[in-house]
């Protein structure tokens, strides 16, 4: 199985939802579409199942054009973002259901229906389950039952809608696990959407960024965290704070702020290789940043440990600065000299970039 | 100790709400209900059977059991397709739509059957074409039936689109993503995840079209034993003294409409939780 998107856009009333996407997804991917709300990354999801349509673009599924067949010629699974189970069919039939409405001539036996579905749900360790109603289930048993449901007709590519959103931070850690599990011995192709940075880095083999409709790199966790394509990018994803600055042929000036210059050579990004120059914006995540206990530009606001690390806010001038310093380094109050090590820059007018 | 509930009212108020209450429905709702038997059953059962047994009266009832025969699927079904049509899609004039579908709720039930009149009346816009065909609506059994579906069509569907809007359009899109065809969708998924309200609706249609007066009046053309219904019937012996008799077709409409309110609330009963938002 190949996907590849071509040129895709959607427009709804007021609002362009998705802008010239394009994106390969190689078989056996686990991909996630990963971008705060109305970034368009569920408009993508629903465009790839069939459930809306482009205005314009290719969505190629091993090499054929899709993008106007509707969803029930698609045999593409979908676990929607609440289940949306069958609230009047016990858990059997509601995994059974993409089997039994097939045409006469393609579906299953009774017996080998049965078969099928029994072997799903003992594959999602829910086969206990199999005569209970969706409301007589747990959130985490629902999401179980909903994917057996979206396997039971051996979709060529899975997509997930948040598919830990509704469930609470305990189950979640432990269905991310075995999502992924799941995945690699089923040999899935999959794509799921997420908001959360932590689930589409710990999840997925590759994560496409989304910002207002277009995927502004596409690329692997560790990638995206060392080399983000722009200022978005790199605000959205580590714990990053972002500053105004101006670059010069030297150094990096924070404005603004009593922060020192930081040389060029310390910087990281595109925009530091380069020669450019200008308005620009920096991000220093909180690991990457120097205190030095004594007089200087910073006090210690508050400190709260965090595994063996100490999470500090400094106030700097009229700034709040977040940093991790060693345990026992300071106490709040007292001042110290706080120097970022280094920045990822980029040029205030850099254009989009697309992965 | 009990706890107190945090919205509890002083004693001596809800005490009060109640028998107020309690005093309004009797006055309103029991009393009059209680009359009509009583009134009926006053001379004993032998002239309430004569009432039931005469020719008029049976046709009456015949009669009004066949429009309601007809009213009732053709809005059950036209109802299911507009509350479809609003619950499940997006389109221009879904508003509208929802407006009109309330419009026989505010309009006069003489209105109602007046329009009939002025459509296919003798007079009406379509009176000399239909005369030339040798058709009659208006004073005949078409009439009756287009009036009672004009005033019965909103139970339905009005009980349905606030099921359907609540339940939203996703296990729909499931169904579509696991191959289901629009038909398949409907009668697997749609249709059993209203089947309560759906019921419900159609007993209230179904009580409604068998009591209505007002509409079918106009169009009626009170012709004894054949274009009069049940409420017809009894409004005709009342004008003419029979009082035992208007009675007693009365409480057999009255029995009918009881019935199906105790057939709907036993539904609803047996229905699973929540499954009757309307």
């Amino acid at each position: 199985m190949s996907l590849e998107l071509r040129g895709l856009s959607r427009r709804f009333d007021n609002a362009q939802a998705l802008r010239d996407i394009a994106l390969q997804v190689d078989g056996g991917e686990f991909v996630a579409l990963l971008g705060p709300s109305g970034s368009g990354k569920t408009t993508l999801l629903r465009i790839l199942a069939g459930l809306d349509f482009p205005d314009q673009g290719e969505v190629r599924i091993d090499g054929q054009d899709m993008a106007q067949v509707p969803a029930r010629h698609r045999r593409i699974g979908f676990v929607f973002q609440h289940y949306a189970l069958f609230r009047h069919m016990t858990v059997f039939e509601n995994v059974a259901f993409g089997l039994r409405v097939r045409p006469r001539a393609s579906r299953p036996p009774e017996a080998e229906i049965a078969a099928r579905v029994r072997r799903l749900l003992e594959r999602m360790q829910i086969a206990e389950l199999e005569r209970r109603l969706p409301e007589q289930i747990s959130g985490g048993q629902r999401q179980r039952v909903a994917l057996a449901r979206a396997l039971a007709i051996e979709p060529r590519l899975l997509l997930l809608d948040e598919p830990f959103g509704a469930l609470d931070a305990e189950v979640r850690k432990g269905l991310r696990h075995w999502l992924r599990a799941l995945h690699v011995e089923l040999g899935l192709t999959s794509l799921f959407v997420t908001h959360d940075q932590d689930e589409a880095m710990e999840l997925a083999d590759r994560v496409a960024v989304m910002q207002a409709g277009r995927i502004v790199q596409f690329d692997t966790p560790a990638r995206i965290l060392d080399q983000p394509a722009n200022g978005f990018v790199a605000g959205f994803i580590g714990q990053a704070q972002r500053f105004a600055g101006r670059l010069t042929s030297q150094e990096l000036i924070f404005e603004g702020l009593p922060l020192a210059p930081l040389p060029r050579a310390l910087l990281l990004g595109e925009a530091a290789a380069g020669a450019g120059q200008g308005p620009a914006e920096a991000f220093v995540r909180t690991h990457e940043w120097q205190a030095t206990p004594g007089p200087g530009n910073a006090v210690l606001r508050s400190a709260r440990a965090a595994g063996g690390r100490v999470q500090a806010v400094f106030a700097v001038g009229p700034a709040l600065i977040e940093a991790e310093i060693p345990p026992g380094l300071l106490e709040p109050g007292e001042t110290c000299q706080l120097d970022p090590l280094t920045a990822r820059v980029f040029l205030a007018d850099t254009p989009f970039a697309t992965g | 100790m009990t706890p107190r509930p945090a919205i509890a009212e002083p004693r001596w108020a809800r005490i009060v709400l109640c028998v107020l209450a309690l005093v309004l429905l009797g006055l309103f709702l029991v009393l009059p209900l209680a009359a009509v038997f009583t009134e009926a059953l006053r001379r004993g059962w032998g002239p309430v059977w004569q009432a039931l047994s005469d020719p008029d009266a049976i046709a009456a009832i015949e009669l009004t059991l066949l429009v309601a025969a007809i009213a009732v699927p053709v809005n059950t079904i036209g109802g299911v397709a507009g509350a479809w049509c609003i619950a499940k899609f997006d389109f221009p004039g879904r508003a509208l739509l929802l407006a009109l579908i309330e419009l026989p709720f505010s309009v006069s039930p003489v209105i109602s059957g007046l329009v009939w009149v002025l459509l296919f009346g003798a007079h009406g816009w379509f009176g000399p074409w239909l005369q030339a065909h040798d058709l009659q609506i208006v004073f005949a059994l078409p009439g009756l039936v287009l009036a009672t579906l004009f005033v019965t069509f909103p139970f339905v569907a009005r009980t349905l689109i606030p099921l359907m809007q609540e339940q939203g359009r996703s296990a729909e899109e499931a169904a579509a993503t696991l191959g289901a065809s629009g038909w398949q969708t409907f009668f697997r998924v749609t249709l059993p995840e209203i089947r309560w309200a759906l019921l419900s609706g159609v007993l209230l249609c179904n009580a409604r079209a068998m009591g209505e007066f007002g509409a079918v009046s106009v169009v009626s053309g009170h012709v004894r034993g054949e274009t009069n219904t049940m409420p017809l019937h009894i409004e005709i012996l009342y004008n003419e003294y029979q009082f035992v008799g208007a009675f007693a077709v009365a409480a057999l409409l009255a029995l009918l409409a009881l019935v199906t309110l105790a057939a709907k609330a036993l539904l609803e009963r047996g229905g699973p939780r929540g499954s009757l938002a309307a």
